[in-house]
């Protein structure tokens, strides 16, 4: 009965959001305040329907409801409840009704937070999100439906792919949802603007917030999917170049040169159309990747099933939407007014400089993953490429916009004096150099690049500081003034300087980890020992243990340093007999922000056991980094709050007089 | 400085971060691609040794040979040819004899010595470059690897 409620909630969300896609346009068209409104009121009983129809599917995972199929194919009665809420979305279908849900969750967050919106731009922005969920019910309705059922009914599911049985599987994919569909604001603000002809700097203050979020959930949402591959594949390396990896890279760094470009947008208002191309671009690449992962055009741990109908539906929508959009753009963006002037040498030339890096870089990833796929289409021949590509293409480029982003906060707004930002910068050029100087004396020249990597991470802590340090007048004054000056700098200062920090660190991670870990593949006996970059890790034995749904098969490893006991590692081997298949858990021991790691290989014939040991320095720096960024994301995020819809019109006297920060 | 001199250095600097980027793609573009092959490709093809290269297929029943220090050997068919495969380390999880492999490494007199051994994610699905093979041999099955059962779709 649920199971049909649900449904009938998904074709319900799909009448009120045809309704949505209609009804506002001709309101604004026709200057029907009402017509406008109701969008509103669609807005929220779209996400409430949508909402209804997961619970509903969760509802039946959690009763192990087998006579559904999705339920009978990716579920099992043994399994524990947190995997059986999590493998809701840990299929094709729930995959789709959980992206769904998100886009609804943002609709019905402008329709309830817009109020000080221009009511003809909140019409188009809730008529646009709606035309795009309205392509995605018809998507799961009539190729992916969650809610058919079986007969006879089966005893017993299929189980959960057990890669999947993992908390990861709980937290990823909402997370990278929540960033891959949270840029669909901004585009529906582009299309919006485009529609109605008219954009200004209030503009850029209404999309930066939407954006600011979907950038944090997605950096974190990254990370997220980097620790899991990391600890889960047993290879111990934390980013393959994979193609379903790149596709949320590509939106994260379009929509980190959105979130850039906002900011000249809003505060210069200049970049105008090109913040709007860059909104359309960033969420064309969500729909890409969606489309990529989706449509079963890769193989990969992320593609569930591959059913040719689907990556054809998903192929007219992308066309439909981005090919639409980018018509749209190219006829009416000419209309828009040209923005200010500034210098190639000022805040706005850096910012520029930022979005020329990140684009480029954007594109290098895309040819990489895409160049294979179009190659094979046009020509038959099949290519892989690699990590080598990668890192040869988007890694100068992000050298370079690396070395350049301590100077853009410091750069002045319309002018700037690079000279005297240089000046500024020397403690931090000093902390560079004396990052590479130490470095080596430590490691030498082993590898020959990664001092200078260690230098350029410091030099961006350190420059990302400057800003911080010299707006509070820290080390110039009395404690207590830098207190005090540093409560009243606006957040979002704070924000930059914490999220530049926060990629530094991720960069000292990378490098730290790529350069100096150390490996070993060999078979051990029990009592045997291993050794390792300073640690002794002893075999003391196999034992076999009873999971919920799954026979472990653990090792354990006493590990010493120095002679003294540091740890206990218990690397182990799931067998899943329903669906005879083997899952390697990786055992890891942090010391301080490096990692022991281990994992298993098979039994040789003569008793012992295979295993992959590594020592990897710094690498917990690389997900740490994310954090980092996040947070300053978040902090951001909590000064635009105030600001919201900035632009109130100063007729009444505020009771109270707010600090309007400088900036 | 007018607003065209602007435009022109605006314009001239991403034309040339562009330049660059192309230079650079181009360059490793050349280098780093690897080409995907079929066991009857190698077998007819006779390509140049020390070629890197990617080779997909089943794993022959029969033919893994475990050695010392984790060296193992075996053959990868697509029914027609079979290709021998030597590689030292430890194989996937889901590595086992007739599942469908994917290989990369270089081309050697004897087969390939490979550095990179992938098996698929899930017992259900096979990896398509291996189903390509399969269907280009003529070994495959409609449906073999896919899921099965009476499941509407």
């Amino acid at each position: 009965m649920i199971t049909e409620l649900g449904h009938y909630a998904l074709v319900l969300a799909l009448a009120l959001g045809l309704i949505q896609a209609v009804a506002p346009m001709i309101g604004a068209y026709t200057r029907d305040a009402a017509l406008m409104r109701l969008a509103n009121s669609t807005a929220l009983m779209q996400f409430f329907f949508v909402a209804f129809a997961f619970v509903a599917l969760t509802f039946c995972y959690v009763t192990s409801d087998f006579s559904v199929a999705n339920v009978f194919e990716n579920s099992h009665s043994m399994m524990p409840l947190i995997y059986k809420m999590s493998s809701v979305w840990g299929n094709h279908e729930g995959s789709m009704l959980l992206w769904v849900l998100i886009l609804t969750v943002f609709g019905a967050m402008v329709a309830a937070f817009g109020a000080n919106l221009p009511a003809t731009l909140k019409a188009h922005v809730l008529a646009v999100q709606s035309w795009i969920a309205c392509a995605f019910y018809l998507f799961i309705l009539l190729t992916s439906n969650p809610f058919l059922r079986l007969s006879p009914v089966p005893f017993e599911g299929r189980d959960l792919n057990p890669i999947l049985q993992d908390p990861g599987l709980a937290i990823h994919p909402p997370l990278l949802y929540l960033g891959y569909v949270g840029f669909s604001i901004a585009f529906s603000f582009a299309i919006a603007a485009l529609i109605d002809g008219r954009i200004d700097a209030a503009w850029a203050r209404w999309v930066r917030p939407w954006t600011l979020a979907a950038w944090t959930f997605l950096t974190l949402g990254i990370a997220m999917g980097s620790y899991w591959a990391y600890y889960t594949l047993g290879w111990g390396g934390f980013w393959f170049w994979d193609p379903v990896e790149n596709a949320s890279l590509m939106p994260w760094l379009a929509g980190t040169a959105l979130l850039h470009s906002a900011v000249v947008m809003e505060k210069r208002n200049a970049l105008k159309v090109w913040t709007i191309l860059l909104a359309i671009l960033t969420f064309s690449l969500s729909l890409i990747g969606t489309f990529l992962v989706r449509s079963g055009v890769l193989t990969s741990v992320h593609s569930f099933a591959s059913d040719p109908t689907r990556g054809v539906f998903i192929l007219i929508i992308l066309v439909l939407f981005i090919g639409g959009s980018l018509s749209l753009f190219a006829w009416r963006a000419p209309l828009l007014k040209q923005g200010g002037l500034f210098a190639p040498i000022s805040r706005e030339g850096a910012l520029v400089f930022n979005n020329l890096f990140l684009t480029t870089a954007c594109l290098t990833v895309f040819v990489g993953t895409l160049y294979p796929l179009a190659l094979e289409a046009f020509t038959g021949a099949k290519i892989s490429v690699g990590a080598p590509f990668f890192n040869l293409t988007f890694g100068p480029l992000f050298v370079a916009l690396m070395f350049v982003m301590p100077f853009g906060p410091l750069l002045a707004w319309k002018r700037g004096d690079i000279f005297g930002v240089a000046q500024r910068l020397m403690a931090a050029f000093g902390v560079g150099l004396v990052a590479v100087a130490a470095t080596f004396a430590v490691k030498g020249g082993q590898a020959l690049l990664a001092p200078f990597g260690i230098g350029l991470a410091f030099f961006v802590m350190a420059g990302s500081l400057v800003d911080l340090v010299e707006r509070t007048a820290l080390f110039r004054g009395p404690l207590a003034t830098s207190r005090m000056r540093a409560a009243g700098l606006p957040r979002s200062v704070w924000g930059t300087a914490v999220a530049h920090f926060g990629i530094a660190v991720t960069l000292l991670g990378i490098v730290g980890a790529a350069s100096w870990g150390t490996e070993r593949i060999l078979s051990l006996k029990p009592t045997q020992t291993v050794s390792l970059s300073g640690y002794e890790l002893s075999f003391d034995g196999l034992a076999q243990r009873p999971g919920p749904n799954y026979q472990s098969q653990v090792a354990t490893f006493t590990v010493r340093s120095g002679g003294v006991v540091v740890g206990v590692m218990e690397p182990s081997k799931r067998n899943f007999s329903s669906r005879s298949m083997t899952t390697n858990e990786a055992a890891l021991l942090t010391r301080g922000v490096g990692q022991l790691y281990l994992s298993l290989g098979d039994a040789e014939p003569d008793g012992s056991l295979a295993i992959r040991v590594y020592y990897k320095p710094l690498v917990m720096l690389i997900w740490l980094g994310a954090v980092v960024m996040m947070l300053g994301g978040a902090l951001s995020l909590s000064d635009r709050r105030l600001r919201v819809g900035a632009p109130k019109p100063a007729k009444k006297p505020a009771t109270k007089p707010t600090l309007q920060p400088a900036e | 400085m007018t607003r065209k001199q602007r435009r022109l250095i605006l314009i001239g600097s991403s034309l040339g971060v562009l330049a660059i980027a192309a230079a650079l793609v181009l360059n490793s573009l050349s280098d780093s691609i690897v080409f995907f092959n079929s066991p009857t490709d190698i077998a007819e093809k006779h390509m140049a040794v020390g070629t890197r290269i990617r080779v997909g297929g089943l794993v022959k029943p029969g033919s893994v040979q475990r050695g010392e220090n984790l060296n193992i050997r075996f053959e990868v068919t697509d029914g027609k040819s079979d290709v021998p495969v030597r590689y030292q380390g430890i194989v996937p999880d889901l590595f086992r004899e007739g599942q469908g492999v994917v290989t990369e490494g270089k081309l050697e007199a004897g087969g390939i010595v490979a550095d990179m051994v992938l098996a698929k994610h899930d017992e259900r699905y096979m990896p398509r470059e291996v189903v390509d093979a399969l269907k280009k041999s003529g070994r495959w099955e409609e449906g073999a690897g896919q899921t099965s059962g009476g499941t509407p779709r």
